[in-house]
């Protein structure tokens, strides 16, 4: 199994290859220059494994949640490639490649994954690693850092850029079980490649128009009757 | 040669597909103006994620139109400005990639230059050199046009552009928006010199335009009126009026200037038929116009653009993508 995967959707842009089980990848941080750099490193990642797009089995994408703009990016090369090249997409949770990374970094067993959201806000979700991969428990959501509801009341690795920003807060709430941390965790394409390839292998592909962005956060506007 | 066009950079998905050989293939349009009349005006947010939903679709019903599969594409335009950032990122990721992975060339389109190349599209389409009078939500501009991508400003609005004005005026009548073809079809009911309006900025020499005080002299007419539906026609008329005989004095000068006898007109108010029959009526000079369904924003006139950039291009494609929110014309150079 090939698998391409990319992800725009925090300050890293990032590309891997799964090429049959052997890991090829890159990451640069960037602030925005996302849009002119992927498609480069893309090149540059086939080039490095010496494969063709049309080697490839699937395009496994970073769905969000993150920046809106930097999500449809990446979301929209996505499908552009997967269309082009009559591909399926596997799309895939920049938490869960977050929980994925404190995984095999740090290996760590449950993990809060929290990242910065803006507006005061943050993203996060619970994991555990079962086989070593990132499995949600629970649900993802966008809130508050004081309104954060982990549901657990095991000891948990903090993940994420989340536990930086609002550290203060967060980490005393959760003082008791927050038992070891890494806040600089990022979602990277090679975390995304790895949980892909486990929903590739059962047949959870999606076509590339059915590639649609997360973003947690919805209302984004008031309509007539309420501004 | 066959170019896929996309458009991205408001409330509207557009794509189609342009045969150099056979001309427009297929065109499909999206219009997003259903979802952001409930919050009276576009929010670009909103917009942006409509468009990602949409492109690929329409991609494949064009496709689908002319019984052709990606493999039979030769290059890829999209807008990459002026427009919404988040709108053009989505059509330009889009587009770039769709090259990329097919490994034909991409052509990164000015949205104006589109609109501008619009009236090519028809049976009999001008031949260089003419005047451009661009009129949409956005933008107004007269340009003199020697060539693709010979673009002399010759004048724009220093305010509220022509559609906005009518979306403006429209909007304190009490008419929905997009307010614009509202408000000229209720002009069809005015009774006229009931009222008369400014011609702004006709008095002096020049060829820029200023329309935002032609939306207050309106309000304040209005409310010295007693707001009956009679009151807001001859409004409506006289508003209409006179931005018609001000875009028209104004043509008639940058014909003069330039020495054009050809007068190339669109862009979203161009739909409009009172300013057709005014500049229609104007002697010794040959008007052009896109179809109606080209006026406001489409991927036909990117498909074009494109294609009429691609015959004459030498390509260094860089495997990137940026998009112009703010790209004015005369920065543009020819193929
Ligand atoms: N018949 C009409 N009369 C006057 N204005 C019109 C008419 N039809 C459309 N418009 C105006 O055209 C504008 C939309 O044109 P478009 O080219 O899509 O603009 P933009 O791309 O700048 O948003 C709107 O302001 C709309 O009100
Ligand atoms: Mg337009």
């Amino acid at each position: 199994m090939n698998i391409l995967a990319l992800d725009t959707c925090t300050e890293m842009c990032s590309v891997a290859m799964l090429k049959n089980g052997e890991l090829f990848e890159q990451s640069v941080p960037t602030q925005r220059g996302h849009s002119e750099k992927i498609l480069g490193m893309l090149d540059e990642i086939l080039a490095q494994a010496n494969c063709r797009l049309s080697d490839m089995d699937c395009i496994a994408f970073g769905r969000g949640p993150g920046s809106f703009t930097g999500v449809r990016v990446g979301v929209s090369v996505a499908q552009g490639i997967a269309f082009a090249a009559n591909l399926p997409v596997v799309p895939v949770s920049t938490l869960a490649a977050v929980a994925q990374r404190a995984i095999d970094e740090h290996g760590a067993e449950n993990i809060a994954v929290a990242m910065d959201a803006r507006m005061q806000e943050v993203y996060s979700a619970l994991y555990q690693s079962v086989e070593g991969l990132a499995e949600l428990s629970g649900e993802e959501r966008v809130c508050l850092p004081e309104h954060i509801q982990l549901n657990t009341e095991q000891p948990f690795f903090a993940a994420g850029t989340g536990w930086k920003e609002y550290e203060t807060s967060m980490t005393t709430m959760f003082s008791r079980q927050v038992n070891a941390m890494d806040n600089e965790l990022l979602p990277t394409a090679a975390a995304i490649a790895k949980l892909a390839l486990k929903q590739a292998e059962k047949g959870n592909t999606l076509s590339a128009e059915q590639a649609v962005p997360v973003y947690l956060r919805d209302n984004v506007a008031k309509k007539k009757g309420e501004q | 040669m066959r170019v896929l066009g996309i458009e991205s950079s408001c409330d509207e998905t557009g794509v189609a597909v342009y045969d150099t050989e056979k001309g427009l293939l297929a065109h499909r349009l999206f219009s997003q103006i259903a979802m952001h009349a409930e919050y009276g005006g576009v929010v670009p947010e909103l917009a942006s994620r409509d468009h990602i939903r949409k492109t690929l679709p329409l991609i494949e019903e064009v496709l689908a139109d002319t019984a052709l599969t990606t493999k039979d594409i030769d290059a890829i335009a999209y807008t990459a400005g002026p427009g919404l950032a988040g709108a053009l990122l989505v059509g330009a990721a889009i587009g770039r990639s769709l090259a990329w992975a097919l490994d034909i060339p991409a052509l990164a389109i000015n949205h104006m230059e589109g609109h501008l190349l619009s009236p090519l599209l028809e049976e009999p389409a001008p031949e260089f050199p003419f005047v451009s009078l661009l009129v949409s939500g956005g933008h107004t501009l007269l340009v003199d046009v020697k060539g693709v991508g010979q673009y002399e400003l010759l004048g724009e609005s220093i305010d509220d552009a022509v559609g906005e004005a009518f979306d403006k005026t429209a909007k304190l009548l009490g008419m929905d928006y997009p307010g614009g073809p509202y408000l000229a079809a209720k002009a069809e009911q005015g009774i006229a010199d009931r009222f008369v309006f400014p011609r702004p900025m006709t008095n002096r020499p020049g060829l820029d335009f200023s329309f935002s005080g032609l939306k207050t002299f309106a309000m304040n007419t209005w409310l010295d009126t007693e707001q009956t539906d009679q009151d807001k026609a001859d409004i409506a008329l006289a508003f209409q009026t006179a931005v018609v005989e001000t875009l028209a004095i104004k043509c008639k000068r940058a014909l003069k200037r330039t020495g054009h006898k050809r007068l190339v007109v669109a862009g979203g108010v161009s739909a409009n038929k009172a300013l057709r029959n005014k500049l229609d009526a104007m002697k010794g000079v040959e008007v052009f116009y896109p179809r109606q369904a080209f006026c406001s924003d489409n991927g036909a006139m990117i498909a074009f653009a494109g294609a009429m950039r691609h015959q004459a291009m030498k390509h260094q494609d860089v495997p990137s993508f940026t998009v112009r929110p703010r790209w004015p014309l005369n920065e543009l150079s020819p193929p």
